[in-house]
């Protein structure tokens, strides 16, 4: 029989871009998050650190460069890369310590700097064998180029507009402006974003996120660890999903070249973004129908309606009538993205899974002011690292 | 004013390109990556073949059939379809960061297409010839399979696979 596990407390740096070390950043979410479960860093019995990839050997190895960076306590770390997967991969990791029984108090951190513009491979000599480098190099295919290709499809095949994609980023940038951590915390009309200079037809400037430095810390404990504690408002991680694609894949992921054949074998039931929710789903024993509230990674404006699907938030095809009917903003039936989304935070890969369950967090706990989902009792959020890395976290009050 | 970032403007120490001739036949021209697409006339892009289970794989895989349960090591390699019609299309309108290499001195931006082939049923991202914009596709459309320079440097014109509209 497992034991519950539940968010405890949560901490978060703002997001910005100050080519600052990424360690400041994610001590200074540590620090938050230990104020807000009551701990001292003495307490924490284990660290599931998330990797940074782009700030060299300490990225590798998060967990102990975070252990280290609050002061050597002996505690035993763990430390994951799973791309922008990464903090939902560390959580998991953390969370199964504590289910195990081997701890009842663990720390999860994730924190970034990023360089400007595109992402590109990690620097080094040339990687034939490695399908991340080539595809810059023989396709020029950038993160963006696979966003459009899904967001044509969406045009092609739902007959979804511009317009609808920017009305993506409007809503997100409103809900954006009640949030003291995003980065961007403006509003935006349709017309500003579909004035930006185009980046991979049809995605413009303002419907790709930005890169982003960032870091976020979630505490978990035991739920019996948590009572024992007076910890009030815990929150139950009912799921976290880390599956991985099943043969064949159908859908061209980022980044690789082509699908998997399905010459010889049926794709499978589910598509791979729908999967990784569904996994979630079912071991939180709960369905579309019972979430409140949704924290999905738009990376592109028209990514959010492919995720809202995907979620079974809606039959596919529809996501964009949601948007347009106001569905998906606070106050809808289903809001999403409550936090301003990628759109108001730009992307700290390591620490954005970790966002999203700190905004589930605040949301559960009723402590999301402008922002606040009325009555909100169970969130969903969801992503998907590259290479395979699935990452869903279900929390209930 | 709510702005992401701009991507990186194009630098790369490209001192030792240039732009691409046509008719400059005294460099060698290879494939700039091995094994991946044949530079006959015409070309076929290569990828292999579990000889037990008969899926197919692109890239190729050649030690491994990574069907689930097949585990052969029995691979071959196989010319795929040369045609195919297109599944989804996009552009570049900044350079790509490194490595990608501009085929000119100065960046111009170049389509690119995720395109379908039938009995592999499989689909193959490459770029569009030069030339051929987003406005000149359509999903659905058929493409056929074509060798185009990628970038040139002092020892070769490393040549690439890209797609190109049928005529009709």
């Amino acid at each position: 029989m497992s034991r519950d596990v539940v968010v405890a407390g949560v901490g978060m740096h703002p997001w910005g871009k100050w080519g600052r070390n990424f360690v400041e950043y994610g001590r200074a979410a540590v620090a938050d998050a230990l104020e807000d479960s009551g701990l001292d860093w003495r307490d924490v019995e284990f660290v599931s650190g998330a990797d940074t990839i782009r700030n060299g050997y300490p990225g590798f190895i998060a967990g102990a460069t975070f252990a280290q960076a609050m002061g050597w306590t002996g505690v035993p770390v763990a430390s994951s890369y799973a791309a922008c997967a990464s903090g939902a991969t560390a959580m998991s990791v953390a969370r199964d310590r504590i289910r195990a029984g081997a701890c009842e108090i663990a720390l999860v951190v994730g924190a970034d700097t990023t360089p400007k513009g595109f992402f590109k491979p990690v620097e080094g000599a040339d990687r034939f064998t490695d399908p991340d480098w080539l595809r810059f190099r023989l396709l020029g295919a950038t993160n963006p180029t696979y966003f459009a290709l899904y967001a044509r499809r969406r045009m092609d095949l739902y007959g979804a507009t511009d317009e609808d994609f920017a009305q993506v980023k409007v809503k997100n940038a409103k809900h954006g402006l009640a949030n003291p951590r995003a980065r961007y915390r403006k509003e935006v009309t349709i017309e500003e974003v579909l004035a930006s200079p185009m980046v991979a037809d049809p995605l413009r400037l303002l419907e790709i996120c930005a890169t982003s430095d960032g870091g976020a810390a979630v505490i978990l404990m035991s739920l019996d660890e948590a009572e024992r504690r007076g910890v009030a408002d815990s929150l139950k991680v009912a799921a976290i999903s880390t599956v991985t694609p099943t043969y064949p894949n159908t859908v061209l992921d980022l980044p690789e070249f082509a699908t998997d054949s399905a010459a010889v074998s049926a794709a499978p039931e589910l598509p791979y973004r729908a999967a990784i929710s569904a996994a979630a789903y079912e071991e939180a024993g709960v369905g579309p129908d019972d979430i409140d509230l949704a924290e999905v990674y738009d990376l592109s404006t028209a990514l959010e309606l492919d995720w809202v699907e995907s979620l079974g938030l809606c039959k596919e095809g529809e996501a964009e009538q949601l948007v347009r009917a106001g569905e998906t903003s606070i106050g809808g039936r289903i809001p999403v993205n409550t936090s301003g989304g990628l759109s108001s935070f730009g992307e700290a890969i390591p620490a954005q899974a970790l966002a999203q369950v700190c905004e589930l967090t605040w949301q559960l706990r009723g402590q999301a002011g402008d922002r606040q989902v009325d009555g909100a009792r169970v969130g969903i959020t969801a992503n998907q690292g590259l290479f395979g890395h699935g990452s869903s976290v279900i929390l209930t009050r | 004013m709510v702005t992401a970032d701009p991507p990186d403007d194009p630098s790369d120490g490209a001192s030792t390109l240039r732009a691409v001739s046509s008719t400059d036949t005294a460099k060698p021209r290879v494939a700039a990556v091995e094994g991946w697409f044949t530079l006959e006339d015409p070309p076929h892009l290569l990828g292999t073949k579990c000889s037990a289970c008969g899926t197919y794989f692109f890239p190729r895989e050649d030690d491994w059939c990574r069907r689930p349960g097949c585990g052969s090591t029995d691979l071959v390699e196989v010319e795929l379809s040369r045609t195919g019609k297109i599944w989804s299309y996009t552009d570049a309108q900044y350079q790509p960061p490194t490595p990608y290499v501009s085929p000119h001195e100065e960046f111009g931006s170049f389509a690119q297409a995720a395109v379908e082939l039938a009995e592999e049923q499989l689909i193959v991202m490459g770029q569009v010839v030069e030339g051929v914009g987003v406005a000149d596709l359509t999903t659905g459309q058929e493409v056929e399979l074509v060798i185009e320079p990628l970038f040139e440097d002092d020892e070769a014109v490393h040549l690439v696979w890209k797609w190109k509209p049928v005529a009709s």
